[in-house]
């Protein structure tokens, strides 16, 4: 109403102070939007260089691993489980009603080859490594794996059973070079 | 207060183009306390001498500490046997941790207790928070310098609570770590955080003092000084009491420093870091557990994933102190005539203490029923049982001035006596 009366009064002046208020604002954006854009390579300076990058593949023989042996290698600095399943443990991955699973997905769709089950070893509750690869080791009642930090079980197909865990074991990127060699990643 | 006149010629010269002087009389000797302060306001500057001695041990054990994941162990052990001292200095700043975390929750408790949190106090309490939060930062990335399996796991738990984010979670996760795995990047990164972040709980504890000399010291009556006749100049009432404290305070801190020095420790910290080999049983340090209770208590919340809500409830219970000036707004500040907050207040400090308990302990069975009990308890006593005393509550007749009940008549007497003459 003030602005309205003014600039009535006083056109050239009214005109002036809307001028000042429009650089005002275009200045302040402008300065704002700079600001982010410098930003942001602190920020993006912070995700995985170049050389952490690098070392994303990670081959395997799996020649030497006996039917139901199961043995961890490191991959991008985390482990990853390679299981050779026996018959039994494919069969009951398979005898699953993946309706009533937590995070629903049937065997096949987890492996290339029923034999080899190849997962990235880190639950999928806060991150511990779940015991399992050795046959010492306690395997829960799905005879997978079990997370010792806040109990996790999985099962042989490596989908979370029981346990706070929201998801299955992940399976990473993977593919047979030969029939006994795999490149992960 | 008059100006005071400086005497000596160099000072007086400073003073007149940098005040620095009569600043540092204003805030730290004449600066009028109130006269009946007990031990437990010792703990404020305890918690502001902890800090110095953080920087100070830190700064040194940073020039004999190499922030690599293949050495930082090897450097941690070099420390303790090769470095002059450096066993002492380790040592110092390992426990000192601890002790900085209980002068600060002492403070804290006794905030709670006398109303501190209440008007014109509020942004003193907000900038206490904000320094409670940093400090709990710099410590557990303190933590995971040493590079033992508990910094390397403690890393990886803690870390992951950021991928319960929905959608951006596992990006947000990569970022922080700068890999795929805690590693060497997240080593330097935490070792760069570390050295910043107690500069910066510096600065806030200067706008802490800041506030604190403008709205000026709580008391344990929880009323306001009313004159010259209530209040005593900080030094030397003040500085004499709180270096008695300290002493005290000293003799516990460094009994442990050389007799118990690993007594808060995990003994699993002094195995080197193993990313295939998680250990049995997973803790964080003592001041971290009740929170840590409160993230495993919590289920599926409707649609809520627990992962998410457990970190939701985690961070929520700090975050809701905020409010308290207002979920409290009963307008007596100290517990001493607050006949129920009283009471739950003490319930509030053995809810923490049980939590703290249940998160040293696996989450199952009947550890994770009382959990779930304290973690509800909690929330329960700050968004309604603490709004609902002070609405329901009928406290106690506040005394009319600070020195009606230490001096009994005799001050109003005295006074009435001088006006008289």
């Amino acid at each position: 109403m003030a602005s309205s009366a003014q600039s009535g009064a006083h056109g050239a002046q009214g005109a002036g102070v809307n001028r000042r208020d429009f650089l005002y604002l275009a200045t302040g954006a402008v300065g704002a939007i700079g600001t982010a854009i410098a930003a942001w390579p602190f920020i993006y300076s912070m995700n995985p260089a170049a050389d952490v990058l690098a070392l994303s593949t990670t081959e395997v023989d799996l020649a030497p691993v006996q039917t139901g042996q199961r043995i961890t290698v490191k991959w991008r600095s985390q482990p990853v489980f390679v299981a050779h399943r026996t018959e039994d443990e494919i069969k009951a991955a398979d005898d699953v009603n993946v309706e009533e699973l937590r995070d629903p997905q049937a065997d096949s769709a987890r492996v290339k080859k029923p034999e080899w089950l190849i997962m990235v070893g880190i639950c999928t509750h806060l991150g511990c490594v779940p015991l399992g690869q050795r046959p010492t080791d306690p395997r829960g009642d799905w005879k997978g794996w079990f997370c010792p930090c806040h109990g996790s079980q999985y099962d042989t197909s490596g989908r979370i059973r029981k346990g706070p865990a929201p998801a299955n074991l992940a399976v990473p990127q993977y593919a047979f070079l030969t029939d006994t060699t795999i490149r992960i990643g | 207060m008059s100006e005071p006149a400086w005497t000596n010629p160099a000072v007086k010269w400073i003073d007149e183009r940098l005040p620095i002087f009569t600043v540092m009389r204003h805030s730290a000797i004449e600066y009028p306390t109130p006269k009946n302060l007990s031990y437990w306001w010792n703990f404020g500057s305890l918690s502001g001498f902890m800090l110095v001695l953080m920087i100070a041990t830190g700064v040194v054990l940073a020039m004999q500490y190499t922030p690599n994941s293949a050495l930082a162990f090897d450097s941690v052990e070099r420390i303790m046997r090769d470095v002059n001292y450096g066993w002492l200095l380790r040592y110092i700043h390992m426990n000192g941790a601890s002790f900085f975390f209980i002068a600060v929750y002492i403070h804290i408790f006794r905030g709670l207790y006398y109303g501190s949190y209440k008007t014109p106090r509020e942004l003193l309490w907000w900038l206490g928070l904000i320094i409670l939060i940093l400090m709990m930062a710099t410590a557990f990335m303190g933590y995971v310098l040493p590079w033992g399996q508990m910094s390397f796991w403690g890393a990886t738990v803690i870390t992951n609570l950021f991928s319960a984010i929905p959608l951006v979670g596992k990006h947000i996760v990569t970022w922080l770590w700068g890999g795929f795995a805690v590693d060497n990047p997240t080593l330097n990164r935490f070792f760069s955080l570390h050295y910043l972040l107690p500069f910066v709980i510096f600065a806030v504890v200067f706008l802490h003092l800041w506030a604190l000399h403008t709205a000026k010291s709580n008391n344990p009556l929880g009323i306001d000084t009313k004159g010259p006749q209530d209040t005593i100049p900080f030094h030397p009432y003040y500085t004499v009491k709180d270096l008695f404290g300290m002493g005290v305070f000293l003799i516990v801190f460094l009994g442990i420093v050389f007799f118990a020095p690993n007594f808060f420790g995990e003994p699993d910290n002094y195995i080197l870091a193993n990313p295939l080999s998680t250990p049995q049983h997973i803790v964080p340090e003592w001041y971290f557990l009740p929170y840590y209770a409160i993230l495993r208590a919590v289920p599926n919340i409707l649609f809520i994933p627990a992962k998410l809500a457990g970190v939701i409830a985690m961070f929520s219970s700090i975050f809701i102190l905020f409010a308290l000036p207002w979920l409290d707004f009963s307008r007596v500040r100290s517990a001493r005539f607050r006949p129920l907050y009283k009471w739950v207040y003490w319930l509030m400090l053995i809810d923490v203490l049980v939590l703290g308990y249940v998160g040293a302990n696996p989450p199952e069975g009947l550890y994770l029923v009382i959990g779930r009990v304290a973690t509800s308890y909690y929330f329960l006593h700050w968004l309604v049982i603490v709004p609902l005393i002070a609405l329901f509550e009928r406290p106690k007749p506040l005394p009319t001035s600070i020195s009606t009940p230490v001096l009994g008549g005799a001050a109003v007497a005295s006074a009435k006596t001088m006006e008289k003459v």
